[in-house]
């Protein structure tokens, strides 16, 4: 069962993607193109993602326990520190290269790529660094 | 006379708003938030791409917690897949050969910017989805400063690359 509500939930999200042309790397780099030929599309796709959201979670989270498990499972951090600022500049800047993210990385796999699986591969090699190097812990 | 032809494409851009696309994007939308809001009221989880597939790939195995990220994954892929094969309106690409674009560069950059956005996203736990959408909609203070700031680094370089290092696009 809750294979089958991942898989929904995948699904819906991928088909979100694919429908706001996040799935088009050319279409988010036109978006971050603040100072060309602007193209808004994508900050509907996050206004209408993060309404529906809004408006769900009030709805679910009023609930005590998720319908397949024993509790929600809530970030509970709220300082501001280092590793974060860090952490979502660099992101940043490989979004800003590439014009993708993860989500629609992963969900472009239907049409593959040697440039999109090294994509894929360097991201899931970042997040082993992220995890294991001393450096940044 | 450079300035006022400026102008001139300023307003014609302003004129040619492409509602159809916009509104496409608010549906598309609604459907990673409808997925966010399905994934909280299921499983209890906050619908974060970045975390959800860092722990498919890296966690211990653990058939309870992997089974339901590689069937989230399956969906994630076959979202796609499904619009490119009913095809018609409704997205916001043209045709539904289009719903897929290309990468924007070859292998080296790829495996650059691969590596930035795991790192990034791993350090800064969260990505578009996970800090942008979910945290956003919870009106946490650490998704809104992360959002800021990889939407600010992102535009910065795509001006860097666009503007001054690859000239006028």
């Amino acid at each position: 069962m809750k294979a089958f509500f991942g898989y929904i939930a995948g699904l819906l999200f991928g088909v979100g993607l694919g429908l706001g042309g996040m799935t088009d790397p050319a279409r988010v780099l036109g978006f971050l193109d603040i100072f060309g030929a602007w193209d808004p599309t994508l900050l509907f796709v996050l206004g209408g993602a993060v309404i529906t959201t809004f408006i769900g979670y009030r709805v679910v989270l009023r609930q005590t326990k998720p319908l397949w498990g024993n509790s929600f499972r809530l970030p509970t951090r709220h300082d501001l520190d280092g590793k974060l600022l860090m952490g979502a500049a660099l992101f940043g800047i490989g979004w800003g290269l590439s014009g993708y993210c993860p989500g629609p990385a992963f969900a472009s796999i239907g049409n593959p790529s040697y440039p999109l699986i090294a994509m894929l591969l360097a991201m899931i090699a970042g997040w082993w660094v992220a995890r294991r190097a001393p450096f940044i812990q | 006379m450079k300035k006022y032809a400026r102008a001139r494409i300023e307003i014609i851009r302003r004129d040619s708003v492409n509602w159809t696309a916009n509104i496409q994007g608010l549906i598309g939308g609604g459907f990673i938030g409808l997925s966010a809001v399905f994934l909280m009221a299921t499983l209890g989880r906050v619908a974060g791409i970045s975390g959800i597939l860092a722990g498919l790939f890296l966690d211990r195995p653990n058939r309870d917690e992997l089974g339901w990220r590689l069937m989230f994954l399956l969906g994630l892929v076959s979202g796609p897949l499904l619009l490119m094969l009913v095809g018609g309106p409704g997205n916001v690409a043209d045709s539904p050969q289009a719903v897929i674009g290309a990468p924007s560069g070859g292998v080296p950059l790829m495996l650059v910017a691969g590596l930035l956005v795991g790192i990034g996203t791993g350090v800064g736990s969260g990505c578009t989805s996970g800090h942008g959408v979910c945290g956003l909609a919870r009106l946490s203070r650490r998704s809104l400063v992360a959002t800021l700031v990889f939407l600010l680094a992102a535009m910065v370089v795509v001006f860097l690359t666009r503007h001054l290092i690859g000239g006028a696009a």
